[in-house]
């Protein structure tokens, strides 16, 4: 009997798990098959008329190539900034005794979620139109980086709390600068740290479409993400083909630099460090 | 090599916390020195004062014949061993070795063969290319030294360098330590709560308790006739009898019993001044027949030592250890007569000052 009330509930659980996966798999099984195949549906199926004429279309595309560059132009910047000042400042919040910092670190927390948010766009907009910074990647990079700064502030501090500061005090006791104990120790140290808010700060701002859209006028500068929403047909209709190669080229950088961090640091936010 | 000097150093934390509170320390060249106390007493902070990690509210530091009061630490000649090693994780263990000497701008080559050596000489060959998470603790505590060895200071600085590693092989480091400094020679400060390691080690030792030294000496005369009733109190591995009494003519009465005072004290005190004798259970003698100038009560609590014996005896209400050779203890209950040596007897007055001639 209680066998087989266990082979049961095995079976149910199966189940459940096999929908739960069906129903995460198909998009992307759609996003392996519907670009190879002539003329794409939205079938989850394994290409009828096996064809790389999507994918020669996308490429003859005048901007989809150039906004593959844009979106790049984008994450590299702002991930620079973001892990640059964010270390900076993570390193000076973990060390220095700032009074109220904890009561700062989750204010910035908290606002920074209505600073890139929806709320907020037209001071924004306004703010970027006055410097001038329309239409530029600059002005997109600003906007991100503050927006994201905080979270990696945040992040970034509980993971230097972790490094012993015997580690520089040992290097200071050996004469070494402020500057040689950072690129010496700290940063060698936090490295797992760096690289995961680096690969966070890549992936965001390539999905981010509301900031790029609204700052960016000219087609031949926006990116990936904002460039996906004009391929339609003359009829208005969605232009399956071109939606379906463009979305494969779109996902393979992230998906390639997502799995080199993983097999370099697998994201260890604690525990990489052992005294 | 170079002696240390320190004059009235002050050190007073925000908030009010005196950790060193106008100390005057004087440490001689190649000395193997420690700083004993418990947590708080301000031992650390002096440590890292005399490296250059805190600076002092007001004093001096000097080492040799330098003031380094207001110099950074790097410019002080001065190595430090941590309580966790400090050993930076990314790097080898030649690479840790040799940092020091990359910061001074040896040229790669050269800084590895030093480092490799010193490695050697410290027992560390075959593991040069490890990273220190690959490491036992005393291999881990061997780098450590083997990293201060390496930049040739004038003082080396050591902040409870055993006190990670397990029991067994903290004996084994502690003799390692010995050696090695007995070989280079350098001045050594060190840092511990382990009185039995302060005592095994050091040349001197200065006891320390709220940002004070409490005495100093060798550990012999540290252990032999301690200063107060602290520094008492705080040295030996079997606590020492402290027994509250009256001075009685050449005597002092405890409890119902008299004991004779030891010649020294016997001028130096007055007629019914409240004193505390002291004595350690190790030069107290049991004996199970009646003897003249003995504390007669009944055995407590019988404590096996190994190759001795902790025997309490409870003598009109007070509780007094001895120790005793092992296969000699008297049954529990028996009534013993309690003899110390006499030489060994102290007097302390009711301040916890040792009446007659202190150590130094």
């Amino acid at each position: 009997m209680n066998v087989a009330k266990a082979v049961v509930r095995r079976i149910l659980v199966y189940v459940v798990f096999g929908f739960g996966t069906a129903f995460f798999a198909l998009p992307m099984l759609w996003l392996l098959s519907a670009p190879f195949d002539d003329p794409p549906t939205y079938a989850v199926r394994p290409p009828r008329n096996f064809s790389l004429e999507n994918l020669s279309q996308i490429l003859d595309n005048r901007y989809a190539v150039p906004s593959l560059v844009n979106s790049t132009l984008l994450s590299v910047g702002t991930m620079v900034l973001v892990v640059v000042s964010a270390a900076l400042a993570a390193y000076a919040l973990s060390r220095a005794n700032v009074p109220g910092r904890d009561a700062l670190l989750y204010a910035l927390l908290l606002l920074s979620s209505v600073v890139t948010g929806t709320a907020a766009m037209v001071p924004i907009f306004l703010l970027i139109y006055q410097l001038d910074l329309i239409d530029t990647h600059l002005g997109v990079i600003l906007v991100l980086t503050g927006g994201l700064l905080p979270a990696a502030i945040f992040l970034l501090k509980d993971f230097i709390d972790t490094i012993p500061r015997s580690y520089e005090e040992s290097a200071r006791v050996f004469g070494a600068s402020p500057l040689q104990i950072l690129r010496h120790i700290v940063v060698p140290v936090a490295r797992p740290g760096l690289a995961t808010i680096g690969v966070w700060t890549i992936v965001q701002v390539w999905g981010s479409f509301l900031v790029p859209f609204l700052l960016l006028r000219d087609p031949d500068k926006q990116p990936a993400a904002v460039l996906l929403r004009t391929f339609y047909t003359e009829g208005g209709s969605p232009n399956l083909g071109l939606i379906a190669a463009f979305s494969l080229l779109y996902s393979i950088p992230v998906v390639l630099m997502y799995l080199l961090a993983w097999s370099r640091y697998g994201f260890r936010f604690h525990g990489g460090i052992k005294s | 090599m170079a002696a240390i000097t320190l004059t009235r150093l002050v050190k007073e934390f925000p908030g009010g916390v005196r950790a060193l509170d106008a100390l005057d320390l004087t440490i001689a060249d190649g000395e193997f020195f420690a700083l004993l106390g418990p947590s708080g007493c301000g031992k650390t902070t002096l440590l890292r004062t005399i490296a250059g990690l805190e600076s002092p509210t007001s004093g001096t530091v000097r080492i040799g014949d330098r003031d380094v009061t207001s110099l950074p630490p790097g410019a002080r000649d001065v190595a430090m061993v941590f309580q966790d090693y400090a050993l930076f994780p990314h790097m080898t263990v030649v690479e840790n070795i040799a940092y020091p000497l990359k910061i001074r701008r040896q040229p790669r080559a050269e800084r590895t063969a030093h480092a490799t050596a010193v490695g050697e000489q410290l027992g560390l060959g075959g593991l040069m290319a490890r990273r220190p998470a690959e490491l036992s603790g005393g291999q881990q505590q061997r780098v450590a030294l083997a990293r201060a060895v390496a930049c040739r200071p004038s003082v080396f600085l050591f902040d409870e360098p055993l006190s990670n590693l397990d029991a067994r092989l903290r004996l084994e480091a502690r003799t390692f330590l010995k050696r090695l400094q007995r070989e280079i020679g350098v001045t050594t400060v060190f840092v511990t709560h382990d009185q039995a390691e302060a005592l095994a080690l050091a040349d001197r030792i200065a006891v320390m308790e709220h940002g004070q030294i409490r005495q100093i000496g060798t550990p012999r005369e540290v252990f032999g006739r301690p200063a107060n009733t602290f520094v008492a109190n705080f040295i030996g591995s079997t606590p020492m009898n402290l027994l509250p009494g009256v001075v009685a003519g050449e005597h002092v009465e405890i409890g119902g019993q008299r004991l004779r005072l030891p010649p020294e004290a016997r001028g130096a005190v007055t007629e019914g001044e409240k004193v505390t004798v002291g004595v350690r259970p190790e030069y107290v003698a049991v004996s199970t027949e009646r003897t003249d100038g003995g504390l007669a009560g009944n055995v407590a609590i019988v404590e096996h030592l190994g190759t001795s014996s902790l025997v309490t005896v409870e003598v009109d209400g007070l509780l007094v250890g001895a120790t005793v050779p092992e296969d000699t203890e008297p049954a529990p209950g028996a009534a013993v007569w309690l003899v110390p040596a006499p030489e060994r007897v102290l007097v302390y007055r009711d301040d916890g000052t040792l009446v007659g001639a202190p150590a130094r």
